[in-house]
């Protein structure tokens, strides 16, 4: 099977859209890193960046979904290039959630800034903000060379974020119990940690999607989630 | 099939369940299979019955005509002594045309008396009832040698003369020794004679192709009578009818079919053209006595007036093919000529036409091959009756001297008295078959190596 | 769709090509056509949709006055090429239709050879002086209609040995072998098998670089694969006009809505 349509303009559409996509990734895993570092250096111009880049994501995001509609309309696209475009589609959307979330971690990063520092937490964050924006690299790549192992390896690393965020639970837990006047920095804290969680979640998401554009099959089996913090309760 | 009319109505109506096994056939369907093999019973017994007849005319005609491709002739070595031919020896063509073919005879005669010399035949006849054998054109045929070639006169030459028509009838059977006894042309002693010469192989019955290619004779000889000249009388009309019957016909469709407009002047043109196929042919004779003969002035019984009667026959017949031939080209090709930027004209031209042509050359075949066979249209401008004994020299003679055509030809010589006659009448029948066969079948031939090219 | 996008503002600064205004079309007694107005641009594909009936074909046939062709055929209003009325009395149709080449619904080959069938229009308008300059000719149109591959070793092979496919583009050939300014199509794909209609729509959008071309198709996908812009008839009315983006995705009149999403007939 030839890899190009006889009509040359659906493949021009299809390419565009996945440029599209991959500007969009890029800008992401920048706004992630962007946003552990500002926390890390409490630097409030950087976090200041992140918050402002977030309308240009968004903005792609809606230039995506128009896209996709219009190629729909005009091209009618079947098997593989339907599966593409809905790919697109929630790919963008999982990207604009990550998106949102690191600048709601930039936001927080603002107010930290003037509180004295809690040790070594954030050293914590950093890399697991570190280890999402690898998985979302992966995630991309996989998506780009149609790669279900890759996907799937994205998928299973999701297991070790969760459980660093259940470590850094305990963790806070633990500071606000020593100290009171920590809980407000803790508390900021905690909630940067449950973003960084969820980013993953959405990588996973995007990795999923890539599975399913390369078989055409959605994963049967439940996400298993290894954050257990909803479900266990905390001796004190 | 389901009776459809029948659901719901009367308790005894017949119908179909679901269910019904189709191994067994219905009493419908039996009789109407029985009809249908009736049908097609009757269909085979037309076609025999056509058969029949068919068969029936081509045993009758070759039965009766086959016999007149064959002429008996009697060989004989002929002396041309010069005392009688040129008696002063200079070999002058002015003083030998003097000799008429009366002045032939006696060597005739001596040539005979010489043949039963040589063989050794036992007869009590003389010479002169010895010549009387010979076609009455023997001495014509001698003189027209020796002035053709006057160095000949002084030896002695072979030749092959016509046998009269009665000698001729005996060597086919038609004359026997009773059917001669009220017959003034031929003695039973004569007969005998020929007997001796048949046996000596003197006397032979073979091919003679002055039948087909030969000029007509008068009452008296029916044994020189040939087709010939007949022949090229219709060649010449049939050559008036199509240099003119084609193009004329063609213009006039192409016009009607292409250009005109759909309106009621039109319609009543069409209706027309197509009422002048039916017309009687012999009106078409009357016409053209009142117009070329006697408006026109031109020669009487000439091929020309002949083609220009036929002419007006055959116009229908092209201008209607001619026209179907044109509605069978699909649209589609003139649309496309049209919307490269072809006019009307180039597109009918460039387009239409070629692929029309073959469709308009069977229809022009077809037509010529009836016109070929027409002999009533001829009758009012005196080509039927005409004895078409001078082959024409030219092109011009051809087409205004008076000729014959060879349906007229036929129709001529069974009306003549002398039963000789009607065997050539038979074998002019089977001339004229084989042209129009030959026609119809090369219209056939044309007709499908063109089909279907688009 | 950068590239499309792209486009679409490029579409909007096309020139006119052809211009409509107020054209009725009657068959005899019958108001065919009504009051339509409608620009084709330049270098762009124009796409007619409609159901059976609509009148997309009459009015196409309008713009090369092939409905001359129809006696009780009557045309009022003004259609200006290039800013001249075509139905003036000084304009000659034929010299039009040299202008604003056509290529039908089944393709109809000449019944000559591959190479005839291309040269005929410029033999009989007088394009070529030489045979070497009508070869070029040849040549040109048959590469511009994206057969000349796999003729070229054949030309003088007759035109209707083709497959359906490629006699539509030798029809496509044929017609711009006139080098015309206007292309139009009635249905060129709907006697064609998918590929073929694949590849004569890859061959439309090669030649909107060069041609305008108006195209009238019974499927909406063709219009929507095919065109730059869409216009939408019904019962004889021009009923929108626009950018085929635009018109597939959120079209303005309710009626054309029916129409595209299959509502009505």
């Amino acid at each position: 099977m030839s890899d190009q349509h006889i009509a040359t303009v659906f493949d021009r559409d299809l390419e565009g859209i996945q440029a599209r996509i991959m500007k969009m990734g890029g800008l992401v895993e920048a706004a992630i890193m962007a946003s552990a570092r500002s926390l890390e250096e409490r630097d409030e111009e950087m976090a200041e960046q992140v918050r402002a880049g977030d309308a240009a994501i968004d903005g792609l995001e809606d230039m995506i979904n128009e896209e996709a509609a219009r190629l729909i309309a005009l091209r009618a696209p079947t098997a593989v290039d339907l599966r593409l475009v809905l790919t697109v589609m929630k790919i963008a959307g999982n990207l604009e959630r990550i998106g949102d979330y690191a600048k709601n971690i930039a936001k927080r990063t603002g107010v930290l800034a003037q509180m004295r520092p809690v040790n070594s937490s954030t050293a914590a964050l950093r890399r697991m903000a570190r280890e999402v924006e690898l998985m979302l690299k992966d995630a991309l790549d996989a998506y780009i060379q149609r790669d279900v192992e890759l996907a799937q390896d994205v998928i299973e690393r999701d297991h070790e974020v969760d459980q660093m965020y259940n470590a850094l639970f305990r963790e806070f837990l633990t500071f606000m119990m020593e100290d009171p006047r920590n809980i407000t920095a803790c508390m900021h804290l905690h909630f940067i940690a449950k973003n960084i969680e969820r980013m993953g979640d959405h990588v996973t998401g995007i990795a999923e999607q890539v599975v399913y554009l390369v078989t055409g099959e959605r994963m049967e089996e439940a996400r298993t989630k290894a954050d257990d913090t909803s479900v266990s309760v905390l001796e004190d | 099939m389901t009776d459809i009319s029948q659901q719901g109505s009367g308790p005894a109506a017949p119908s179909r369940k679901h269910g019904d096994t189709l191994m067994q056939l219905t009493a419908r369907t039996k009789r109407r299979n029985a009809a249908e093999r009736r049908f097609q019973a009757y269909g085979i017994a037309a076609i025999g019955v056509g058969l029949l007849m068919l068969a029936i005319l081509v045993v009758n005609i070759f039965g009766n005509g086959m016999g007149a491709f064959t002429q008996t002739f009697v060989s004989l070595d002929v002396e041309l002594l010069e005392s009688k031919l040129d008696k002063k020896g200079n070999r002058d063509i002015e003083d030998i045309k003097k000799v008429s073919t009366f002045g032939y005879a006696p060597l005739i005669k001596g040539a005979f008396e010489a043949k039963v010399a040589e063989l050794g035949l036992e007869t009590d006849l003389k010479s002169k009832a010895m010549a009387d054998l010979l076609s009455k054109s023997a001495p014509a045929q001698l003189r027209d040698y020796v002035l053709a070639d006057p160095d000949t006169i002084g030896k002695t030459v072979s030749f092959r003369f016509l046998a009269n028509s009665r000698v001729d009838g005996y060597m086919k059977g038609r004359v026997s020794r009773e059917s001669i006894e009220n017959d003034k042309n031929i003695s039973a002693a004569q007969l005998d004679f020929a007997d001796q010469l048949i046996e000596a192989g003197v006397i032979e019955k073979t091919f003679n192709p002055a039948f087909i290619f030969g000029a007509d004779a008068s009452d008296q000889r029916p044994e020189a009578a040939g087709m010939g000249v007949s022949m090229l009388g219709s060649l010449f009309m049939m050559f008036v009818v199509l240099a003119l019957a084609l193009p004329i016909g063609v213009a006039a469709s192409i016009y009607l079919e292409e250009f005109a407009a759909k309106n009621w002047l039109t319609d009543i043109i069409e209706v027309n053209i197509s009422n002048l196929a039916a017309v009687p042919s012999i009106v078409f004779g009357i016409l053209g006595l009142a117009v070329f003969i006697n408006y026109m002035h031109l020669p009487m019984s000439a091929p020309l007036v002949g083609g220009l009667v036929l002419t007006l026959m055959t116009l229908p017949t092209i201008i209607i093919s001619t026209r179907a031939s044109l509605k069978s080209v699909p649209p589609s090709i003139r649309d496309a000529a049209l919307g490269v930027g072809a006019s009307k004209m180039q597109a009918v031209f460039h387009h239409v036409l070629p692929l029309a042509a073959p469709g308009i050359l069977t229809g022009t075949i077809i037509g010529l091959a009836q016109a070929l066979g027409e002999t009533a249209p001829l009758l009012l401008i005196g080509m039927v009756g005409f004895i078409a004994s001078n082959a024409p020299d030219s092109v011009a003679s051809g087409l205004m001297d008076p000729n014959s055509a060879m349906p007229a030809q036929i129709y001529e010589w069974a009306k003549r008295a002398d039963p000789a006659f009607y065997e050539r009448a038979w074998g002019g029948i089977i001339i004229l078959l084989v042209f129009l066969v030959t026609m119809n079948t090369l219209a056939v031939i044309l007709r499908r190596r063109f089909e279907r090219r688009w | 769709m950068y590239d499309t996008a792209k486009t679409e503002s490029a579409v909007e600064q096309m020139e006119l090509k052809i211009e409509a205004r107020n054209v009725q079309v009657y068959y005899g007694d019958t108001h065919a056509i009504k009051d339509v107005n409608v620009d084709i641009e330049d270098k762009t594909v124009t796409a007619f949709i409609g159901p059976s009936g609509c009148g997309k074909s009459t009015f196409l046939r309008c713009l090369n006055r092939m409905n001359d062709t129809i006696d009780i055929c009557r045309v009022e209003g003004d259609i200006l090429l290039d800013g001249e009325d075509i139905y003036d009395p000084k304009v000659d149709p034929v010299q039009l239709r040299a202008k604003v080449g056509m290529v039908f619904q089944k393709p109809n080959p000449f019944p000559k050879s591959i190479y005839d069938n291309i040269a005929y229009g410029p033999r009989i308008h007088g394009l070529a002086r030489t045979k070497a300059e009508l070869d070029e000719i040849v040549e040109k149109s048959l590469r511009r209609g994206a057969i000349w591959d796999e003729v070229k070793d054949r030309l003088d092979a007759p035109g209707t040995g083709l497959s359906g496919g490629q006699q539509q583009r030798l029809c496509i050939a044929r017609a711009i072998a006139t080098e015309p300014e206007v292309l139009l199509m009635d249905e060129p794909c709907s006697a064609l098998d998918p590929i073929a209609t694949a590849q004569v729509e890859e061959l439309i959008d090669e030649l909107r670089q060069n041609y305008s071309v108006v195209i009238v198709t019974h499927s909406m996908q063709q219009a929507a694969r095919v065109s730059q812009k869409t216009a939408f008839f019904h019962l004889g009315n021009l009923v929108e006009y626009g950018e085929t983006g635009q018109i597939f995705t959120n079209p303005e009149d309710p009626r054309t809505e029916s129409y595209i999403t299959g509502r009505i007939g």
